[in-house]
C-alpha cells in the first residue's frame, strides 16, 4: 500500500487536478471537524451544557444540518449595498484560506507545493483576508459593518507583525524557511546528543509559540480578540448583513483558517507530520504523516479554542497595547536571543 | 522546455491584459473604493508576473508588502475619511490636467519601453534560472550590505519623520 503510493507519479495536469480536488474537499471538512468538535462539543462541556443532541449520534451531524439550512436560505443583500463588492468579499476571504493550504505539508511529498520559502508564503497570503473583510464591511452600507471592518483592519495589521516576528526565531534555529525543512530539522535534531524525541522547537521557542498562538487568535478575530465581531456592541461587525451561503463561506473560512494555522504552528513548533521514533525518510509517512499532523493540529486547536471559550473580550486599547507594547518587543528580544545562541552554540 | 515557455508566454499575456484593464479602471473609476480594489488586481498581477519570471522572493514580498499592507492601509484610510457607496463626481480632473497626465504616461511608456528593449534585446528568455531566496539573502548580506544598511536607516528616518509630523503635541 505505502509502496504503491510512493511510486505514484501522475502527469502534471492530473496531479494539479487531484490537488485542486483534494484541497476543495479538505477545506470544508477541516472547518466542519473544528466546528463540530470544539465549537459545539468541547465548548458545551466547558460550560456544563449538553450541546447539540438531535442530529446524528450525540449530535455529531448538527453542523452538516446547519450547513444545509444556510444553503436553503435566501441570498439577501441590503438596499444601497455595493452589490458586486458585497458578493465577492466572502470569496476573497475564502480564497486566502485556500491558498494557505497550498504550503502545509502533510508528509514529505504530500503537499500541494513544497515551497522553498513556505513560511514566508504563508505569512504573506494570510494577510490577504483583510482585504475581503474590508470589502465586506464597506460594501454592506451599514454603520455596524463599517465599524467592524475598521476594527478588524486595525487589529489584523497590529497582530500580523508579532506573528511574522515570532516565526523568525524558528527560521533562525532551523536555518531554512521551507516548512518541510523545518520538520526535518526538528525530527532529525537532538538535545545535547539525546535524540529520543528529536528536537521540537517548542522547547526553545516557547515564547515564539505563545506569541504565534496569540497572534493567530487575533487574526481569526476570536475571543478574547473579537472586537471586530463583538456581538454585544456591533452585532457581528462586518458579517452582519450576510445571510445564507455567503455567511456560511465566512464561517467555513474562519474555521478552516483556524485549522491551517494550527497546522502551521504544529509544523513550526511541534515537529509537523513526523514522529521522532520513525526515520523521516520512511515510506510509512505517506499514510502516517497526515494522521500525525492531524493529531498535533487537534492539540494546538484545543489550546486556541480553550482560550476562546475562557477569556472575556479585550477592550480596543488593551488589544492594541498588548500587540505593540508586549508581543512585538518580546518577539524582538526572542529573535536577538535566538540569533546570539545560534552563533554561540 | 519549449512547452513550458509557451505556457509561460500565454500566462504572461493573459495577466498583462488583466493588469492593463485594471490600471485603466484605477484612473477612470468614479468610485474611490472601486479604484483601490482595481489596484489590488494590478498589484496581484505584478506578483504573478514575478512568479512567471521565477523570482519567488520578490513575488511573495510583493504580496506581503503591497497587497497585505499598503492596499489595506489605502482601504482603511478611504473608509475612515469618505466611506460612501456609489459614485463621486468630483473625483475627475480638469481636461487640461487629463492631457498633461496622458502626455506624461505616453512619455514614460516610450522611455521604459526603449530602455527595456535596449537593455534586454540580446537576452534569451529560455535560460532563465530560478532565483532562490537563499541566494538573494546571501547577496544582500554580503555584496550589498552597505546599501542595505543605508536603506534601513533611510526608512527609519522616514518612520520617525512620519511620527513627528503626525503628532501635534
Amino acid at each position: 500500500m505505502t509502496l504503491l503510493l510512493a511510486s505514484f507519479a501522475p502527469p502534471y495536469w492530473l496531479s494539479t487536478l487531484i490537488k485542486v480536488l483534494v484541497i476543495s474537499a479538505v477545506v470544508p471538512t477541516t472547518a466542519l471537524i473544528l466546528g463540530m468538535v470544539f465549537l459545539f462539543k468541547i465548548m458545551s462541556w466547558m460550560q456544563s451544557r449538553l450541546g447539540p443532541q438531535e442530529a446524528g449520534p450525540r449530535g455529531t451531524l448538527q453542523l452538516l444540518a446547519d450547513g444545509v439550512k444556510f444553503l436553503q436560505k435566501e441570498d439577501i443583500a441590503p438596499d444601497g449595498a455595493d452589490l458586486w463588492v458585497f458578493k465577492v468579499a466572502p470569496l476573497v476571504v475564502l480564497m486566502s484560506t485556500l491558498v494557505l493550504y497550498v504550503a502545509l505539508p502533510a508528509s514529505m511529498h504530500l503537499v500541494v507545493a513544497d515551497l522553498d520559502v513556505g513560511v514566508f508564503f504563508v505569512l504573506a497570503v494570510a494577510s490577504l483576508s483583510v482585504i475581503g473583510v474590508l470589502m465586506a464591511g464597506w460594501s454592506s452600507a451599514s454603520k455596524y459593518s463599517l465599524m467592524g471592518a475598521l476594527r478588524a483592519a486595525g487589529q489584523l495589521i497590529a497582530y500580523e507583525l508579532p506573528m511574522v516576528l515570532a516565526v523568525i526565531g524558528v527560521v533562525i534555529q532551523a536555518g531554512t524557511m521551507s516548512l518541510n525543512g523545518i520538520v526535518l530539522a526538528q525530527n532529525n535534531g537532538s538535545i545535547f546528543g539525546w535524540s529520543g524525541i528529536g528536537f521540537p522547537y517548542i522547547l526553545t521557542q516557547f515564547l515564539g509559540f505563545f506569541i504565534f498562538i496569540a497572534a493567530v487568535q487575533a487574526e481569526l478575530t476570536q475571543p478574547p480578540f473579537d472586537m471586530p465581531v463583538a456581538e454585544s456592541e456591533i452585532v457581528s461587525g462586518y458579517q452582519v448583513e450576510y445571510t445564507g451561503f455567503r455567511f456560511l463561506i465566512f464561517f467555513l473560512a474562519e474555521f478552516a483558517t483556524a485549522f491551517v494555522f494550527a497546522g502551521i504552528a504544529a509544523v513550526l513548533f511541534l515537529g509537523g507530520w513526523a514522529v521522532p521514533w520513525l526515520p523521516t525518510a520512511s515510506d510509512w509517512y505517506y499514510v502516517l504523516g497526515p494522521i500525525v499532523l492531524f493529531a498535533k493540529v487537534m492539540i494546538v486547536s484545543f489550546i486556541i479554542f480553550w482560550v476562546r471559550f475562557t477569556y472575556p473580550r479585550f477592550r480596543e486599547d488593551q488589544l492594541q497595547s498588548l500587540a505593540w507594547k508586549v508581543l512585538i518587543p518580546l518577539a524582538l528580544v526572542n529573535i536577538v536571543v535566538t540569533a546570539v545562541l545560534k552563533v554561540v552554540l | 522546455m519549449l512547452a513550458l515557455l509557451v505556457a509561460q508566454n500565454i500566462a504572461f499575456y493573459i495577466i498583462a491584459a488583466l493588469m492593463v484593464v485594471g490600471a485603466l479602471r484605477v484612473v477612470t473609476c468614479k468610485n474611490l473604493m472601486h479604484a483601490a480594489l482595481w489596484l489590488v488586481l494590478v498589484l496581484a498581477g505584478a506578483a504573478a508576473q514575478y512568479i512567471l519570471l521565477a523570482s519567488e522572493f520578490v513575488a511573495i514580498t510583493q504580496v506581503l508588502v503591497y497587497l497585505g499592507a499598503i492596499i489595506v492601509l489605502f482601504l482603511f484610510g478611504i473608509m475612515l475619511t469618505r466611506a460612501k457607496t456609489g459614485t463621486d463626481d468630483d473625483l475627475d480632473n480638469k481636461n487640461s490636467a487629463k492631457f498633461i497626465g496622458g502626455g506624461i504616461a505616453v512619455l514614460l511608456l516610450g522611455l521604459m519601453g526603449y530602455s527595456l528593449i535596449d537593455g534586454f534585446k540580446d537576452t534569451e528568455f529560455g535560460n532563465l534560472m530560478v532565483q532562490r531566496t537563499a541566494q538573494v539573502s546571501d547577496s544582500i548580506f554580503s555584496t550589498y550590505l552597505l546599501p542595505f544598511e543605508v536603506l534601513s536607516i533611510l526608512l527609519l528616518a522616514a518612520l520617525i519623520g512620519a511620527i513627528v509630523l503626525a503628532r501635534r503635541d
